[in-house]
């Protein structure tokens, strides 16, 4: 009943140095920052190393990764796997795991291809408005009912959920492959396609990207004057002015950061050609070829003549999709009841058992959040490929657990983040594109995944026995 | 709600309460906001009672037709070895396990007991052997499992939480301090006042305590029974269970003592003595003092 541990006192605090001085101060997590470090080393060193392979393409350090059109398109590929990373956070933290969501997302992928070209063309025809959403809210409860299914059979039949979705994996991809026939399902709605991020009008542009940028900065804001204005209420110890008003420089940042990098990123020239062609904005004057297709001077050289039209990406939709999944599960991990049934549960099953916690809904509860998210990667991965096959969504559960694991999320349940796990899939996904930009050839993808996953886990194994 | 029904029973005698309060509420720290409690002379309804309650786990009787009373302002000592049952039926009472047959009313009234939800509805709390605790998330988020207070938007009110939660170890444990960390990190007795500030912060009415200084220091133990006589004056009726026959004896008014799933007897501590209540859990002999339950050994003469 007393407090008999000396650690706690104040002498210890004072002992500490600076830096542990810093970082108790912001409350930064040692462990994100870690991975943060990791990251920027990773593509420094693949920046530097396509320099040396390839020559300068523009890159920060001399190569080609570290350019916005690379970054662009890095985010874009990570999307897909870090949606579902977020849900794969809750499911290991409740001590449970989901093998077979790379069927699944196969599975909804056709399943929605099929209605889409095969029932609601035929009915409405080309193009009609009412396609996308049914094709969406079908896609959605498709995944949801999957996951709840495995959640049912985990949870109620108490059929360990290894089992379960090992079963699932076999099974969802079989019927993914029966419903599709073995065939490529395509093509997609063109409004559909606008959640792939594969066509302008799915890009935002500078200023809406602008626009969101500065709000999210707002609202960081917001949430900080707003967390110490609560604790000030009720008397508790507070972070010192100077790491708030450094958490909130630091977060405005990287926002404001990224979107720049975002919006330094131009249409290839193609799409800006056939934007131009098709809204009749004027190109650039130019000498005409023997094809009588322009070519513009700009001083002596010849160049494109879209040279003096530039358009920029700005945030697609696919990243933003990602971005507020991720903002709206941390809210769930974090604010709701939800959440902390979750990691309670995963923290002493037995426990919060006896609290009053329905653990057996619960479970289905999130094996169906899973499945929701799932369905959302392959809306996202469909409408980006412009088409749904039964392989769509093959090793996708590998790499998300991956990703989940790289992210700090222990498989011993209880511990675990959805910021976490996202840079996961962010780190995961520059390993592989950094590689495929080096021509290196892609057996050596899995297997520099694999020694990253094991290399992370031990890494942090090693960093908590430290820590304790 | 329990609030309400307890202060029906006090003031009755509202009159003579107070000088009695003085004698026996010696510290002047309150371990709940409850009004102070004189024990009524005459017994009347018993806060608790349970009757003819079996539960059986494959073809094993764990608890074979147990019957068991608790009044307000009472503690009751459950003996018993190992695998007695007595776990088991305090586990029937706090809704952790489903009863196979019998009954259970609390101030008379028969009630449901189904799980934990349905227990802590009716002012049941437990104090588990094992604590209970979620490791990984704090102080506050343990205390609230299960009934955690929400903003007007139906999130979590981790702020208003934690201020609680400040407030109700500050009572049991002073000198705690650290809020912001999962109670894996703390110590034995901090986890444990944890666990003891879960099951009086919420109004119980009834308290189990199963094995509460199993893992404790002689002067946390001391502490534990100061609480205990604490919340007994505050009317609690508190279920101990414990396998320390001091202990029992110390803190109990009366005591239980079960074997292989059976009651073997009931006794006011006061009419017992510890070789004889030995007996009971050894051999299930039943002394002069006890009245004898269903497992009571059968003398030929």
């Amino acid at each position: 009943m007393s407090n008999t541990n000396p650690s706690s006192q104040s002498p210890a605090l004072q002992a500490e140095g600076p830096i542990k001085r810093f970082f108790r101060a912001t409350e930064i997590d040692e462990r994100l920052l870690g991975m943060i470090a990791a990251l920027l080393l990773i593509w420094a060193a693949f920046d530097i190393a396509s320099g040396i392979m390839r020559g300068n393409f523009g890159g920060l350090l001399g190569g080609s990764f570290l350019t916005p059109r690379n970054l662009w398109t890095l985010l874009v590929q990570t999307s897909s796997i870090a949606i579902m990373s977020t849900g794969m956070v809750l499911l290991i933290v409740m001590r449970q795991l989901d093998l077979s969501i790379g069927s699944m997302l196969s599975l909804v992928a056709v399943a929605g291809a099929v209605l889409q070209v095969f029932e609601l063309v035929p009915i409405f025809g080309v193009g009609h408005p009412m396609i996308w959403p049914i094709a969406v809210l079908f896609m959605l409860l498709v995944g949801m009912a999957v996951g709840a299914l495995n959640g049912w059979l985990t949870a109620y039949l108490k059929i360990p959920a290894f089992i379960v979705t090992l079963g699932g994996l076999l099974a969802y991809s079989g019927l993914a492959f029966y419903l599709a026939k073995g065939e490529t399902v395509a093509p997609m709605d063109k409004t559909y396609e606008i959640f792939g991020g594969g066509i302008p009008i799915s890009w935002l542009g500078p200023f809406w990207s602008w626009t969101i940028a500065l709000v999210v900065c707002a609202a960081l804001i917001f949430a900080i004057v707003n967390g110490r204005r609560q604790r000030q209420r009720f008397n508790f110890p507070m972070r010192p002015v100077w790491a708030e008003v450094f958490l909130a420089v630091l977060g405005s940042a990287v926002v404001l950061g990224v979107t720049n990098v975002m919006n330094s990123y131009p249409w290839p020239f193609k799409l800006i050609e056939n934007y131009a062609k098709a809204n009749s904005v004027a190109i650039p004057a130019g000498v005409e070829n023997k094809d009588g297709s322009a070519i513009c001077t700009a001083g002596d050289q010849v160049v494109r003549c879209t040279e003096g039209l530039v358009y920029y990406t700005g945030y697609s939709v696919p990243v933003l999709i990602a971005l507020f999944v991720g903002l709206a599960m941390t809210f769930l991990a974090t604010r709701t009841q939800f959440g902390r049934y979750v990691y309670a549960t995963g923290g002493n099953p037995e426990a919060a058992e006896l609290a009053g916690v329905n653990t057996k809904w619960l479970t289905v509860k999130v094996f169906a959040l899973m499945g929701l998210l799932v369905g959302i990667s392959s809306i996202v991965s469909s409408a980006r490929l412009n088409a749904a096959t039964n392989a769509l969504g093959g090793l996708n559960e590998l790499y998300v657990i991956a990703a989940t694991v790289i992210g700090g999320t222990s498989l011993a349940g209880g511990v675990g983040t959805i910021y976490g796990a996202m840079l996961g899939a962010l780190l995961m996904q520059s390993i592989i594109s950094g590689m495929s930009l080096l021509n290196l050839p892609a057996a050596f993808q899995n297997i520099v995944v694999g020694v990253v996953l094991v290399l992370a886990v031990w890494l942090d194994q090693l960093y908590s026995r430290r820590v304790k | 709600m329990a609030k309400a029904t307890l202060k029906k029973s006090t003031t009755k005698k509202a009159s003579s309460k107070k000088a009695k309060v003085t004698e026996t509420h010696e510290t002047p720290l309150a371990v709940t906001d409850r009004q102070p409690f004189t024990p009524a002379k005459s017994r009347g309804t018993p806060l608790i009672e349970m009757k003819d309650i079996s539960i059986a786990f494959g073809g094993i009787k764990a608890v074979d037709h147990a019957s068991l009373d608790l009044y307000p302002g009472e503690v009751v000592g459950l003996l018993g070895h190992n695998g007695a049952g007595k776990s088991t039926l305090i586990k029937v009472l706090s809704g952790a396990y489903k009863r196979d047959a019998g009954q259970i009313f609390v101030e008379g009234k028969e009630v449901t007991i189904g799980n934990p939800r349905d227990a802590k509805a009716q002012g049941i709390e437990t104090i588990y052997q094992t604590l209970a605790l979620a490791d990984n998330v704090d102080a506050a988020a343990n205390l609230y499992l299960g009934r955690e207070l929400k903003t007007s938007f139906g999130t979590l009110d981790d702020v208003a939480m934690e201020a609680e939660c400040r407030k109700v170890m500050h009572r049991l444990n002073p000198n705690f301090r650290r809020f912001k960390e999962p109670v894996s990190k703390l110590s034995g007795g901090q986890r444990q006042s944890v666990a003891i500030a879960r099951a009086i912060h919420f109004n119980a009415r009834i308290l189990i305590m199963d094995e509460p200084t199993a893992a404790l220091g002689p002067q946390e133990t001391a502490q534990v029974g100061e609480l205990i006589k604490q919340l007994k004056a505050e009317g609690i009726g508190i279920f101990l269970i414990s396998h320390d026959l001091h202990d029992v004896f110390d803190l109990a008014d009366r005591l239980c003592v079960m074997k292989n799933g059976k009651v073997v007897g009931t006794a006011s501590t006061k009419d017992v003595n510890h070789d004889e209540v030995l007996g009971m859990i050894i051999a299930g002999k039943c002394p002069k003092g006890a009245i004898p339950g269903p497992g009571a050994m059968r003398e030929a003469a």
